[in-house]
């Protein structure tokens, strides 16, 4: 039982789906994902705890060896990210918030669930499997239910937003499979590992490169890296609260990782930064994104856009961190995915919270909430001071990792323009504070139950605790650097 | 010459571009999703001339064989069977959307419901 | 009890006082009780440590290691020793005069008002121990997100746009000055800690050291330096007590002892001025040290004078720093209890008068001296403490500050440092003589329609015009002014506190 584990992570969401549809009781249903994700977040620390006592753990899909059978493979970086995707789904799931803010018809939850736990599942398969084309049917179990569930919004606009997310995402998605197509047409082969061993001597190849750009060009559409982030914005606006929380906080990250993983696994850092010079064209773009980002977060009116776009600025963080190519800009790019998981995660969180209380997710709608609604507030605040980078956050670590990669590269220009961006974070993080701390009430409203801002404060709370306590977030994520780089410790 | 002897990957170029450029250029978002259809299409062609080898048979050993005889290589074709429930699956899903979409707004027009939008926030 | 057990208190006391005071606001008495206590408390342990700085005892705290050879280390010295003297000895003054002043009001949010105070006491007391550069930058940004709630006490428009211009520059300045030189210098030498003689020896070299040391000055806004002044008046919009405990003991000085400590112990004076790295640091101080004089000259509202006069008694302190000489140290460490001393006077007496008559503004205040005379009494002797004549503590500090100048062969800062005397007393002064010589424009017809005389008819002559602040904001600022003259006499054990410092 316990070596086939990391199949198991992936496979028990995905027969887990079809169970909802038998259930049907919003009730039942509900339970029943809440188990299933903390049964995954169990499996996935099993595994992280077994990866670092005792290396990488390959499995053999199906006995069929690699490579020509699909290989699921996790190191330190995979499990890593495991315990993140597990770890958000097992908040957000059971939070009370999870239906605030849909458009479902009466009777028809448990679809909504069940798309849940097929995007779970789909992105739990992209991080763990070693096989690329696993990793494409994987990308688009994880699209196709993200477009379901954001199309589930509140508002109509969330149909033509998710439609329009269906159509750069299926563009991505086929990118991707025709990069993969590309370098199975000159190596023979889709495992990564395997891949890895065949690609040095034909890295000149015309084919590998435009292989190679296709991946770049299909990933960072996924990640929405700037200028390809257009379809974000809108997608989580209109998603249900609690899809954003949910998808910000897991599904640009497995998306990092897969570039992360075909950069510098398959293709290496050497070809990729010192042959092909990436991180002229990716640090402007990262620049690009934290300064275009906050920069359109100060100006939004609607609570999850402001998200949204400060999503978008902390993407620009973590490929920054990817193009240093160091272990401590690695290190810092990871540790700043599992940290930007929690906050961004807490902040969609306690957003539903308010959409649950006003309707309304406007910036307006939280004024004079400070009284009010004073753990939903101090979460946002505690959430937005960990996005500033304030000391004893986590967004703190993160930020410490990055300009002292930048420092390290030689690059004091970069370490100042960090510094810089983050400081318009507080400029629209301070606009949330004075609405809600000193407007005038517009609502009559009460605190939300229990069962909505615990959920809330169990993600806000981390960030205050992993922004002391970086054992395991710094640990795991120079971990995953190492193992990406190639560096045995 | 050489250039014209692949003459099935301009085709999968040619195929992509005219997908591509439909979901780009039409308004229709019906068309769009043909166009992201064509898309998807040639990305399937372009795997499956891949994996044809010439002068190969279907990829069977007949009975005595000898091992002299070439297949062609059945990976790729294969792998266009999950392509093809993927693609299958994301029209669904699109062709979903665009009746929800004509419920809300009456129209499946993208012009008209950026104006919508817009209008309405 | 061990001295690390003494210092846990020392900063676990201001937090459980904060909680204290948020659980028990529905009942003031006992809120006010909490805060008294904990006041007291926090300061015999402030004092219980001081026995062990004396001794000469090496006492170090790790907490929690944040990053790899990165803790929260808390070390005591006798720079920070001092500090945490001040800031938790002047808390106690402070906060019963912030009940006076706060019940004499009837303001709002009394509970948040003193949960803050305590909280930020909490950052003040972290910095003060702080055992390494991010330690202090930790609890330098506490201190600047609890005291946001403080500033914006009020919640009206203006409020929200003081803090707006004080959270911009401390975060500013933070962020992209201090934060980097932090970095940069971890960066470089690979450790943070505090250590006598500095790290930077050997790490740095040439133009670098001038450029992080200007990171660090221009990091650090809590210390005013010029064109980084902005936010210290604009704060004022604050309740005095907030402004007088903090805006002239915690915040401010939290800044320049930043500007002090790293000076000392992470370049190490001999190092500065070996590659004279700090030379335009002086005339950058010299410069904001004059021009904040001036400008108080030109204010007339008390509150604003008072902070430009702020403003410019930092720059001494950040002078003292820069000179880099045994004595300027020493004179600018000695300068943060004289001026915190004097400078807190100046503001219970400010809030006083406004408790009692609603005047912010000097031109009003022609005669208050006879209503008066305990409030504006202390206040000439909080002024001439500023001034620094003896005998009041502020001679002291700018003696060994002008040995310093002298230390440093750079007589052109006596004269800058005696200029500066001589405007201190055009911007004090006046106020003090208006209240005492000039008569009440207003006085005539109060007295003509009988309410002095009402409320108190029993009582002609001298009493019968004294209509003082309530008796909770009147005995801290006597108690302060009294301060002044008794640190005068005091200047052996702080100078023998400071001579214990590692400076080599």
């Amino acid at each position: 039982m316990s070596e086939h584990l990391s199949a198991l992570i992936v496979v028990l969401p995905l027969l887990a789906a079809p169970v909802c549809l038998l259930l049907r009781q919003t009730r039942m249903v509900r339970a029943w994902t809440s188990i299933v994700a903390w049964a995954c977040l169990c499996m996935a620390l099993t595994l992280l705890e077994r990866v670092h006592t005792g290396g990488v753990i390959t499995y053999a899909m199906g006995g069929w060896d690699p490579p020509l059978g699909i290989e699921y493979r996790l190191d330190a970086l995979n499990a890593y990210l495991l315990v993140i995707v597990t770890a958000i789904a097992s908040v957000v799931f059971p939070s009370g918030v999870i239906l605030t803010d849909t458009s479902l018809p009466e009777g028809k939850a448990h679809l909504y669930f069940a798309a849940l736990l097929l995007c779970l599942a789909g992105l739990l398969g992209i991080t763990s499997t070693g096989d690329l084309f696993n990793v494409f049917v994987f990308v688009e179990i994880t699209s196709l239910s993200s477009y379901t569930l954001i199309s589930l919004g509140k508002n109509r606009q969330a149909l033509t937003a998710a439609f329009s997310y269906l159509v750069m995402g299926t563009i991505g998605g086929t990118f991707l499979l025709v990069g993969i197509g590309f370098l199975y047409q000159v190596t023979g082969t889709l495992n990564m590992n395997d891949l890895a061993l065949r690609l040095p001597e034909l890295l000149g190849s015309r084919t590998i490169l435009a292989g190679f750009a296709f991946l770049m060009v299909g990933g960072s559409i996924k990640l929405a890296v700037f200028p390809l982030h257009q379809w974000l914005p809108n997608a989580y606006t209109h998603a249900p609260a609690a899809v954003s929380a949910f998808i910000a906080a897991t599904a640009t990250k497995v998306s990092y990782y897969l570039l992360a993983r075909i950069i510098f696994t398959v293709f290496g850092a050497a070809f990729v930064f010192d042959a092909l010079h990436l991180h002229w064209l990716l640090m402007p773009l990262a620049i690009a994104a934290m300064f275009a980002g906050s920069l359109a977060a100060v100006f939004q009116t609607d609570l999850k856009r402001l998200l949204a776009y400060s999503s978008i600025a902390q993407i620009g963080y973590m490929t920054l961190g990817l193009c240093m190519a160091s272990e401590t800009g690695l290190t810092g790019g990871i540790v700043h995915l599992f940290n930007h998981a929690l906050m961004k995660g807490g902040l969609f969180l306690a957003v539903a919270c308010v959409v649950m209380r006003t309707g309304s997710s406007s910036v307006n709608a939280i004024s004079g909430l400070g009284r009010k609604m004073p753990l939903t507030m101090a979460a946002i605040v505690v959430g937005g001071l960990s996005l500033i980078g304030v000391p004893g956050t986590a967004g703190f670590i993160s930020k410490w990792y990055l300009v002292v990669g930048a420092l390290e590269r030689g690059w004091y220009a970069v370490s100042v323009l960090i510094l810089l961006s983050s400081l318009i974070a507080v400029v629209y993080v301070w606009r949330l504070v004075e609405t809600a701390f000193f407007g005038v009430p517009e609502h009559e409203v009460c605190e939300v139950p229990w069962t909505s801002w615990l959920p809330t404060w169990i993600l806000i709370g981390a960030t205050l605790v992993f922004g002391i306590w970086t054992d395991v977030t710094v640990g795991g994520a120079s971990a995953a650097a190492r193992a990406l780089l190639g560096v045995t410790p | 010459m050489e250039a014209l002897g692949i003459w099935n990957y301009w085709g999968v170029v040619l195929l992509m571009m005219i997908g591509l450029y439909t979901v780009i250029a039409r308004d229709h978002l019906v068309k769009k999703l043909i166009g992201l259809g064509i898309f998807q299409v040639a990305v399937i062609l372009f795997y499956v001339s891949m994996g044809k080898v010439t002068g190969g048979t279907a990829p069977i050993i007949p009975e005595g064989a000898d091992g002299s005889e070439v297949y062609s290589n059945p990976l790729p074709h294969v792998l266009m069977l999950t392509a093809i429930v993927v693609g299958v699956a994301t029209l669904a899903v699109g062709l979903a959307l665009v009746i929800r979409i004509r419920e809300a707004y009456g129209t499946v027009e993208e012009d008209e419901l950026q104006r919508q939008n817009r209008a309405g926030s | 009890m061990s001295p690390e057990s003494l210092l846990l208190w020392a900063l676990c006391l201001p937090l459980a006082g904060a909680l204290g005071v948020s659980l028990c606001g529905r009942w003031p008495n006992v809120r006010e009780a909490v805060t008294i206590i904990t006041t007291l408390s926090t300061f015999s342990c402030v004092l219980g440590i001081l026995q062990f700085v004396l001794a000469g005892q090496v006492v170090e705290l790790e907490v929690v290691e944040v990053l790899a050879g990165l803790p929260i280390a808390f070390r005591l010295e006798p720079l920070g020793m001092l500090y945490a003297l001040v800031a938790s000895g002047l808390w106690i003054p402070t906060a019963v005069y912030g009940i006076g002043y706060m019940r004499g009001h009837g303001e709002q949010n009394q509970t948040r008002f003193f949960a803050c105070f305590a909280l930020a006491i909490f950052a003040a007391l972290g910095i003060a121990f702080a055992g390494n550069l991010l330690t202090l930058f930790l609890f330098y940004e506490l201190l600047t997100f609890s005291t946001y709630p403080l500033v914006t006490h009020y919640g009206n428009d203006e409020a929200r746009k003081a803090g707006r211009v004080y959270l911009g520059n401390l975060i500013f300045t933070s962020v992209a000055f201090l934060l980097l030189a932090v970095v940069t210098t971890w960066w470089m030498t690979g450790t943070l800690d505090f250590r006598p003689g500095g790290i930077l020896a050997g790490k740095a070299e040439g133009p670098m050291v001038a450029v992080l040391l200007g990171l660090f000055a221009f990091g650090a806004g809590k210390a005013a330096l010029m064109p980084f002044h902005r936010w210290l008046p604009a704060a004022m919009v604050a309740p005095t007590p907030v402004s007088a405990l903090l805006h002239a003991v915690a915040i401010v000085k939290a800044g320049v002892f930043t500007v002090l400590k790293v000076v000392v112990y992470i370049f190490g004076i001999d190092f500065l001025t070996e590659q004279g790295a700090s030379l335009w640091l002086m005339y950058a101080a010299a410069f904001t040290l004059l021009s904040a004089s001036v400008i108080a000259l030109t204010k007339t509202n008390l509150k604003a004078r008072l902070a430009y006069s702020t403003i410019s008694q930092l720059a001494y302190i950040v002078l003292g720093a820069a000179l880099a000489t045994t004595a300027g140290v020493t004179g600018a460490a000695l300068h943060i209890p004289m001026h915190a001393m004097g400078k807190i006077t100046l503001f219970f007496c400010a809030g006083a008068i406004y408790v009692a008559t609603h005047k912010k503004d000097i031109r009003e205040m022609d005669g208050i001296g006879r209503r008066m005379p305990f409030t504006m009494g202390a206040f000439l002797v909080g002024s001439l403490s500023i001034i620094g004549l003896p005998p009041m503590g502020g001679a002291w500090s700018k003696w060994f500050l002008a040995m310093g100048a002298a230390e440093a062969h750079m007589p052109i800062f006596i004269g800058v440092l005696m200029l500066s005397s001589l405007l201190s007393i055009g911007y004090l002064m006046p106020i003090v003589a208006r209240a005492f010589f000039c008569k009440a424009a207003d006085a005539e017809p109060e007295a003509a329609s009988g309410d002095a005389t009402e409320s108190h008819p029993e009582k002609p002559g001298f009493w019968g015009a004294v209509n003082e602040a309530p008796a909770l904001c009147v005995i801290p600022l006597c108690a302060t002014a009294l301060g002044t003259v008794a640190l005068f006499f005091c200047v052996p054990f702080f100078k023998g506190l400071l001579d214990l410092m590692v400076l080599r």
